[in-house]
């Protein structure tokens, strides 16, 4: 089958664009090296939605942020998944920050952003009382908000799949070579033929890009480290709270997520190996301080997970959006910061190029459009809970007793395509909680051999070498 | 009547206790005994008995039955009273929300979602195992990493093991008993790994575990970076200094497929939380008077919910004071209210109960910050007595009387443990 497109990446942006090009009449592929999609940086960042003020003008940084989060209000509705408006604050804690502020106002205000106020001492300790004494002064961003990053991965990827995206899972992509006027893509799991192939492979890219002969950029990780911190700091901020920004750094935030925990992060520290995704001791210690910068009644020991990401930076700093002297092959490149943001922005913007590149875009007449994510049992009330626990009794059986999550839950996340113990984790928050999955580990195994009639010596964490357990020695009889 | 399967569940107990181990079944029997004529115990676990369940060594109940059991059999013991007594058990059920007005949500496969109301509540829910967030341990996120429970899980309920070469951080007697489970079921365990200079588990526990199957434990030492992509490679162990500060120069790698984090338990709060119950920042658990209520009337708490216990016997102790009590609230037998705060002082870093009363005699039990030989304890100006010594990882467990509560007019009570000089009293051992 020759496709006409070929997406290599299944991060954020590689899922907002199958999603945007499955509303085509068009074949397209998606090709992943990971076992699932969002497994990449995708799913290790701060979920946060920007205002549409932070970054600078004249920057396609800058244009898609503000353009993504207007996208993500309707995208996140039409997805069936949470979305949190929570708004910003981005705190002067001295005099000599309040001009920065009034310089990110303007900046908003120019190209269009609401809401944005600056607020005195008074009203920022009114609102949020347990923000550092030292604040002098706020700039508050309304439009500011949270999703879960990796929700939105699985949403798009299973609307774009339910919508004929064809899917290459636990194939990396090896080889990219011009055939006449088509591309072959090569992964050690057999060629894929494509007239387009879009790069979205993240930090990667740079390699992607000079397989298909037009490496001329370098990507360079950035390890940024997050902590996750216990609910019982639930509600100690509302909105996200945000140091004055410096010219290289958005600083350590603190951020309500969308299930009601804190997240503290991210660090921000140039590191040489694209996988060096390792936590530290010094990196949780600067978020600590950096947090506690901010809310002083953050602490350290209500730490329950640290992970860290690697932004993908390319040269120049900016998204690397466009066509290439390869006819046909397209970066999608260099999408750090905000890159969650900007992704739907960024596929629209895609399509846009190809085209003008000379593929036709024809709307489908139909486009499937999946059952909102049904709402957490969890978070129901007691009647439609009970309502549906006489539908089926395995809503009542509780397997992740922090999240409250649900046995028929789970089935439903590994039925949606949840292969791995991160991949049920990810869909359903089984394992998030505070215990981490002490309680709920082996159980979602259980039922993740049971589904898939597989021993659980077979599963893996993540995929590849992640296994989990392995069987015990032959009694000797 | 045990069951795990549909019955007549009523919609109103007397006494509803959550938790199923030592301290719910206990308190279930004291509830009884007071006098509630319906009693129910709820878990959601397959099998009642607790954390009991999961340790088969010997070493349960020398206090309260004078003999060494298995924690099996001290459950076992406990279980035929309960079902003597005509207490009701629903296994395999989850406590959702339990709520100021003595109503509980319940979840489970085979009762579905429903509430039921209590006259009073026991919360005996029992402890959770302290996770890599909770010591921030660097590195990468690999699998085989797992706390020494869910190891235990592996084994015992899926059949499997959790790898074939294993360090342990943490000696105390999970720590223990892990690694010599796991070295009988053929997994190499390279050593056991301990930040503290003394081992955190009974002596009894360091021989059996072990000495007897040559596995080393190093004091002073600790991981201090995991390493591995896909699946746990190897560990980065380094000595530390009496700070506790490790000594990287000194660091050495040990190739590994498991660690097995066997370092502390902690309450669970999750329905204390939801019922808003004051809690004491040290323990983690809910703040109790002396008859083990909670800052909510007709709440009460016991067991690891409250404080961690080292010895199963103060746990039931302490659980069927907490179950008489709740069966004498329905009645209307509540004794005088507690009119001494207990604060704790010098070396002392925590104190259950919270509060006592001058006219009757009480058990306290009380944790140290440090180990100190030949010292004293000394509760105000009332009472001393003298202690052989005091250590982190051991309860200090001291009874009180009205002998000397009788002198003190009420109010704060501060407790210290100091080293001695010209102690009055009998010596005994903490
Ligand atoms: C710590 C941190 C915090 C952040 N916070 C925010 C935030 O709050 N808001 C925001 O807007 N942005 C944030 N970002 C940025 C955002 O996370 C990224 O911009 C975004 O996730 C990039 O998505 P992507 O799809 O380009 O990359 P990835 O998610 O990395 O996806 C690339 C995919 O390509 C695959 N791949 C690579 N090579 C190959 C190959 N050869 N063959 C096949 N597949 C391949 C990878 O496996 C991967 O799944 C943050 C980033 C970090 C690191
Ligand atoms: C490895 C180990 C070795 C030990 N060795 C000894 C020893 O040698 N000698 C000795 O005397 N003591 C020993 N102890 C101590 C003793 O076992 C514990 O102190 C005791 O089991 C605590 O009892 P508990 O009932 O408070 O908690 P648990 O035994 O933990 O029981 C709590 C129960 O509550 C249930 N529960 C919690 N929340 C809910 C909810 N929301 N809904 C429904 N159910 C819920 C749980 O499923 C659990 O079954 C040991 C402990 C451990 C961990």
């Amino acid at each position: 089958m020759r496709y006409d497109v070929a997406i290599v990446g299944g991060g954020v942006v590689g899922c907002a664009l199958a999603y945007a090009l499955t509303r085509y009449q068009l074949n397209t592929l998606l090709i992943e090296k990971a076992c699932d999609v969002g497994f990449g940086t995708s799913k290790a960042n701060s979920g946060v939605i920007h205002g549409g003020h932070h970054s600078r003008a004249g920057t396609l940084r800058g244009d898609l942020e503000w353009a993504g989060n207007r996208q993500w209000l309707l995208l996140c509705r039409d997805l069936g998944i949470g979305f949190r408006q929570v708004g910003e604050l981005m705190l002067a804690l001295s005099d000599a920050d309040v001009p920065v502020l009034e310089e990110y106002k303007r900046q908003g205000d120019a190209r269009g952003v609401p809401g944005l106020t600056l607020w005195d001492r008074q009203q920022v300790r009114d609102d949020t009382p347990s923000i550092t004494e030292d604040m002098v002064a706020a700039l508050y961003a309304p439009t500011t908000a949270v999703i879960n990053p990796y929700e939105a991965c699985f949403a798009l990827f299973d609307h774009a799949r339910a919508n004929g995206l064809r899917v290459a899972l636990d194939h990396a992509v090896t080889g990219i070579a011009a055939v006449q006027d088509s591309w072959v893509v090569q992964t050690q799991g057999g060629d894929f033929e494509a007239d387009f192939v879009l790069n979205a492979a993240g930090l990667y890219a740079d390699e992607v890009a000079a397989m298909a002969g037009v490496g001329t950029f370098d990507i360079h990780p950035r390890k940024g480290e997050e902590l996750l911190l216990d609910k019982r700091l639930e509600g100690i901020v509302r909105h996200i709270i945000f140091p004055c920004p410096t010219p290289i750094s958005k600083g350590i935030l603190v951020i309500p997520t969308l299930d009601g925990t804190i997240m503290i992060g991210p660090s921000a520290q140039e590191v040489t190996a694209k996988d060096e995704v390792t936590t530290t001791m010094e990196g949780g210690s600067e978020v600590f301080a950096g947090a506690q910068r901010l809310v002083p009644g953050i602490q350290m020991r209500d730490c329950i997970a640290e992970f860290a990401g690697l932004r993908a930076i390319a040269d120049g700093d900016d998204f690397i959006i466009g066509t290439t002297v390869a006819h046909g092959f397209v970066n999608v490149a260099g999408i750090q910061s905000p890159g969650l943001t900007a992704a739907p922005a960024i596929a629209e913007r895609v399509c846009a190029i190809l085209r003008d590149e000379g593929l036709a875009l024809r709307p489908k007449t139909t486009f499937v459009s999946l059952p909102a994510v049904r709402a957490r049992f969890a978070g129901l009330t007691t009647e439609e809970q009970a309502r549906l626990s006489a539908q089926d009794a395995r809503y009542s059986h509780i397997i992740c007793r922090c999240e409250g999550i649900s046995e028929r839950e789970i089935i439903d996340a590994i039925r949606a395509g949840g292969n791995t113990l991160d991949g049920i984790k990810f869909r359903t928050r089984a394992g998030m909680g505070r215990c981490q999955g002490a309680f709920c580990a082996w159980r979602c195994m259980a039922l993740l051999a049971q589904e898939r009639q597989t021993p659980l010596h077979t599963l893996t964490k993540r995929g590849g070498g992640s296994w989990l357990v392995c069987a015990r020695p032959e009694e000797p009889s | 009547m045990i069951s795990d399967k549909p019955h007549h569940l009523r919609q109103q107990y007397d006494v509803v206790v959550t938790g199923a181990g030592p301290a719910g079944m206990a308190a279930a029997i004291g509830a009884s005994e007071a006098g509630a004529a319906h009693v129910l115990i709820i878990d959601r676990e397959r099998e009642a008995g607790g954390i009991l369940q999961q340790c088969i060594h010997q070493g349960f109940g020398m206090h309260h039955f004078g003999e060494e059991l298995t924690g099996p059999e001290y459950a076992q013991r406990f279980l035929a009273q309960v079902e003597a007594h005509g207490i009701d058990i629903i296994t395999d059920t989850f406590v959702d929300v339990a709520r100021s007005d003595k109503t509980l949500k319940l979840m489970s496969a085979h009762e579905g979602v429903r509430v039921i109301s209590a006259g009073a509540v026991v919360l005996a829910t029992g402890a959770r195992e302290r996770t890599r967030g909770a010591i921030r341990l660097p590195g990468t996120r690999p699998s085989g990493i797992y706390t020494a429970g869910v190891a235990q899980r592996f084994v015992n309920m899926l059949g499997c093991l959790p790898g074939t070469r294993a360090v342990i951080l943490g000696s105390g007697d999970i720590g223990l008993i892990m690694a010599r489970r796991l070295a009988l079921e053929g997994v190499e365990v390279v050593g056991v790994y301990e930040i503290m200079p003394h081992p955190n588990g009974l002596n009894r526990n360091i021989v059996h575990c072990l000495h007897d199957f040559d596995i080393p434990l190093h004091l002073s030492t600790t991981v201090v970076e995991v390493h591995g992509r896909d699946r746990l490679e190897s560990v980065t162990v380094a000595p530390v200094d009496d700070q506790r500060v490790p000594i990287m120069a000194q660091a050495a790698q040990i190739p590994c497929d498991t660690l097995l984090l066997a370092i502390g338990l902690i309450p669970e709060r999750e329905l204390a939380d939801g019922l808003r119950l004051r809690m004491d920042t040290v323990t983690g658990g809910p703040l109790v008077s002396s008859t083990m209520e909670t800052s909510q009337d007709g709440i009460y708490a016991c067991g690891n919910g409250v404080h961690i216990h080292d010895l199963v016997d103060f746990v039931t102790q302490e659980s069927l004071l907490a179950g008489h009590s709740a069966g004498d609230s329905l009645f209307g037998r509540r004794p005088p209210v507690d009119n001494v705060r207990m604060i704790p002082g010098e070396n002392v870093v925590s104190c259950v109960p919270h509060t006592i009363s001058t006219d009757r005699e009480h058990t306290v039990y009380l944790r140290v910050r440090r180990a100190l030989d030949k010292c004293a304890i000394r509760f105000g100006e009332i009472y001393e007595k003298k202690l052989r010594y005091v250590f982190p990882a051991e309860t200090v467990t001291v009874r009180l009387t009205p002998r000397f509560l009788a002198r003190f007019p009420g109010g704060a009570l501060r407790i210290d443990i100091l080293p001695r000089q010209g102690a009055r009293g009998d010596e005994e051992a903490a």
